[in-house]
């Protein structure tokens, strides 16, 4: 087998595994939550099972044993002698964590603690009652240098004879009478008889005296019995192994007559066997409706495949089809559809990320031009009923289509991050010696492929913080009358055109005086700032805040949740933390479906052409001069259906302008931003609604504080993205959208 | 005239493993991803070697190999359970169902070719 099939043959197994581990886990979830579907354990077995299969084939031998016993504790389970309740089903969990660490090691290299694995492998041994010398059941499977090794095997044709170098020959008597069982279970004399030819010279003598006349055959009765004399360089175990399928199913002698003389009526066995293969061909051949004998074939295999031997034995003119016909019947069948190949049932496929990525520029492209188009259209005053403009429509709905389409491909529920999260509180939790539950929800929740990948890493921070500080020690919980166990709750939906993740926990909240005074001694605020209790939780966010007093090996590392919030906001996501003293913290992050397109508002601020999200437009209204209400200052609010709603004014807070404008001459666009809270965003006005293609301002330009990204107009004009949330949160703290880290600076 | 194999295995690893050395050894291979998948085929297709696994979601190989012994078009193909319990009860189980023979996973390609050259010449 070439090095590239091997590797090919690698890279399977391995994605097999992980699926077999995410299976895995969650089966024992299901489980540990109490569920008792017998499918959920036979799963959970055939996920190890399948494992150990194929590691038993690229001869990873620590990973074969530890799945070996691993799967005969699983089996016990199965069979209903071991209740997978409490305990056991913790002891089931940590060796799936184990054995997914063997996984890793085996594809990545590295490797294991072994006390880990011996631990891991006692604890499974003690829960099966077996000792663990289950080492050598699995080393019998797994040594047997069976290993499938990566170089070209070299098959033997069928007729080669293997040959040994001076060998001692011995003589044996084989008697051999099938039971009416060897022929039920498609074992075939011939074939048999045939391997054991194979084994050196022959003699073979059939005894036909049992068969009774034709219309007393039993079609499933077995009437006749061999007699072979093989002289043979193999031993008797090698005679017998020929017989190793129909052990049981026959009844057989060997006997080792070794100075015995040869027999004297020699014959050609191979002859023999030719006669037997060719002779119903041949009759076949010379019948006339050779489908008509398929009835016949169907009914009686049996009794047919002995007579095709017994009578070709005897007189090889007599009438035994076989069902060769048939055969070449199928089998050119089959070649003609060929292009099916050894793939009988493939639903999915996988592609190149690379190429759906291309896929996916190039229908930017196709939206950008698509847009330029309807613009030319415009300009050349082309009335909206011609035929062009109809056309132009179509165009842009496929446009749309296609669009969705590739961005499907890309969209991935977030199950596979969620699913990484139950391990790492059992780490967490055993590390902090906590006690904690996961409770996750909206796994389905789908969302583009590179946003999922690049949130495992915060999603596994926020989930560490939370355990480490936002949990409290089992016996504090206790003292403040709380359950033992703490909850953490990882969430996911889609709000408004984004997915929003909670990481909830019901902890002791963030203590704001630690907070404050951590931040005032590392000189990030200054003594006497006037904070509202939102501000102090958001200092937890500014670079070089920790509030663990020793770096803790949980949520130490290096990292705090200044990286948090700006790789969230590098996925033009945000961050935010709602907390209760005394009820725990939710950290809610928000991000875009996808980081290609967004439908979007074209608007005009100060001669300046922005885009507002479409998705946090809730409404656009056209302000009345006695809507509008000022109050301290600059600040002013419109009145809405009995409410206040604070108004911003886009132009100055991006500082286009430096005066506020007449709200009665521009448009508001009733927005809601972060928390749920609305607000007015103040525009000159509306040019129209748009999809547009998002270019990452950071990468060809900078941060802009209060822009998202950039695009491209269908004029060719490049247009700024308005982060919402982040325009509304500059006016509420009256500067720059920023202002929470310009007070730090 | 190659012989046609067919392999149902849930196992894609176990699968294209099985389609490399089969392929290689000139058969012509069909898959299917579990017994119930592994009737369709045979539903209009002929194979004149089954290779199966045991334990398979849905239908698993006992089962599979019972539907295919009441089946009077395929009940006298060869049926080779693949499995790694090499353990008496999963064999006696296999061969009351109707299984022809077996082979012991983890296979080397020259083991396999010769477990199929004993039931089917």
């Amino acid at each position: 087998m070439a090095g590239n099939e091997m590797d090919s043959l690698r890279q399977i197994f391995f994605q097999e595994c992980e699926e077999q581990l995410a299976e895995l886990e969650s089966g024992l979830l299901e489980i540990e939550g109490g569920g008792q579907d017998p499918e959920i354990v036979n799963a959970v077995f055939r996920a190890v099972h399948s494992i150990k299969g194929g590691a038993g084939a690229f001869a990873l031998d620590e990973l074969v044993r530890f799945a070996h016993v691993f799967e005969t504790v699983l089996d016990e389970v199965r069979k209903g002698r071991l209740d997978p309740a409490g305990a056991v089903v913790e002891v089931l969990l940590r060796s799936a964590d184990v054995l997914a660490d063997l996984v890793r090691v085996a594809r990545d290299g590295g490797s294991v603690d072994a006390e880990r694995i011996r631990a891991g492998t006692d604890e499974l041994a003690a829960l099966s009652g077996t000792p663990v010398a289950t080492d050598d059941a699995a080393e019998e499977e797994s040594v047997e240098d069976l290993g499938f090794t990566p170089v070209a095997v070299a098959f033997p044709t069928f007729d080669e004879v293997p040959a040994e170098p001076e060998p001692a020959v011995f003589e044996y008597t084989v008697t051999f009478k099938p039971h009416a069982s060897l022929y039920a279970s498609a074992n075939e004399p011939a074939v048999l008889l045939r391997e054991l030819g194979r084994l050196g010279e022959m003699t073979v003598a059939c005894d036909t005296s049992a068969l009774p006349a034709l219309g007393e055959i039993d079609p499933e009765g077995s009437y006749l019995a061999w007699t072979i004399d093989l002289k043979t360089t193999q031993t008797e175990d090698d005679v017998r192994a020929v017989f190793e399928f129909v052990d049981g199913d026959c009844d057989l002698t060997i006997t080792a007559n070794n100075g015995a003389a040869p027999s004297a009526e020699d014959a050609d066995f191979e002859a023999l066997l030719r006669s037997i293969r060719e002779a119903p061909v041949e009759v076949v051949a010379e019948a006339d409706e050779p489908v008509a004998a398929e009835p016949i074939i169907a009914d009686a295999p049996v009794v047919l495949q002995d007579l095709a031997v017994a009578v070709a034995d005897i007189a090889p003119k007599a009438e035994a089809p076989k069902t060769e016909p048939k055969a070449e019947k199928a089998d050119r069948a089959e070649k003609s559809d060929k292009a099916a190949g050894g793939e009988a049932a493939q639903q999915t496929i996988r592609v190149d990320l690379d190429r759906v990525d291309r896929l996916m520029n190039l229908v930017g492209e196709l939206v950008i031009n698509q847009a330029m188009l309807s613009q030319r259209l415009g300009e050349a005053g082309l009335a909206r009923s011609s035929e062009f403009a109809t056309g132009l429509d179509e165009f842009e709905q496929l446009t749309r289509d296609i669009q969705e389409g590739v961005m499907a491909i890309r969209a991935q529920p977030v199950k596979s991050v969620f699913q990484r999260m139950p391990r790492l509180v059992r780490e967490v939790a055993a590390a902090t010696h906590k006690k904690v539950r996961l409770v996750t929800e909206g796994e389905g929740t789908e969302v583009d492929k590179t946003v999922i990948e690049r949130l495992a890493d915060p999603l596994t921070h926020m989930i560490r913080n939370a355990i480490d500080h936002g949990l409290e020690k089992p016996e504090h919980r206790i003292a403040a009358g709380k359950r033992e166990e703490g909850l953490v709750r990882l969430s996911a939906s889609h709000r408004s055109g984004r997915i929003v993740i909670d990481i909830a926990d019901d902890g002791a909240g963030i203590n704001r005086t630690r907070v404050r005074a951590i931040a005032e001694e590392k000189g990030l605020i200054p003594a006497n700032a006037q904070l509202t209790d939102d501000e102090v939780d958001n200092l937890i966010f500014l670079p070089g805040f920790s509030t663990a007093s020793t770096i803790s090996d949980i949520s130490g590392r290096g990292v705090g949740m200044d990286v948090v919030k700006r790789s969230i906001q590098a996925l033009g996501g945000r961050v935010s933390i709602t907390s209760r003293p005394g009820h725990g913290s939710t950290f809610t992050l928000s991000l875009p479906l996808t980081l290609a397109v967004l439908y979007g508002m074209v608007v005009t601020v100060a001669d300046q052409t922005l885009v507002v999200p479409l998705t946090s437009i809730i409404e656009t209204l056209k302000p009345k001069p006695g809507d509008i209400h000022g109050f301290g200052g600059e600040s002013r609010v419109i009145a809405l259906r009995n409410n206040f709603i604070p108004l911003v004014d886009v132009g100055r807070e991006l500082g286009y302008r430096n005066h506020s404008t007449d709200p009665g001459a521009g448009v508001a666009l009733l927005v809601e931003s972060d928390g749920g809270a609305q607000s007015a965003l103040l525009v000159d006005g509306i040019q129209g609604q748009r999809q547009v293609v998002i270019k990452s301002l950071e990468a060809n330009y900078g941060r802009v504080p209060g822009i998202a990204a950039a695009t491209i107009l269908g004029d060719g004009r490049v247009a700024l993205i308005v982060d919402v949330d982040a325009v509304v949160a500059g006016s509420r703290n009256g500067g720059s959208p920023e202002s929470v880290l310009a007070l730090a600076g | 005239m190659s012989k046609t194999i067919l392999t149902v295995d849930d196992s894609r690893t176990m699968r294209e493993m099985l389609l490399l050395a089969l392929e290689d050894a000139g058969y012509h291979v069909l898959q299917a991803e579990d017994g119930i998948k592994g009737l369709e085929v045979l539903q209009d297709k002929r194979a004149d070697v089954i290779i199966t696994d045991i334990n398979m979601p849905r239908l698993d190989g006992f089962g599979f190999i019972e539907h295919v012994r009441r089946d009077t078009s395929h009940r006298a193909v060869p049926i080779l359970v693949l499995t790694t319990e090499s353990d008496a009860e999963k064999k006696s189980r296999a061969r009351s169902a109707g299984a022809t023979g077996w082979i012991v996973k983890p296979f080397h390609p020259v083991k396999l070719v010769d477990a199929i050259r004993r039931v089917s010449g």
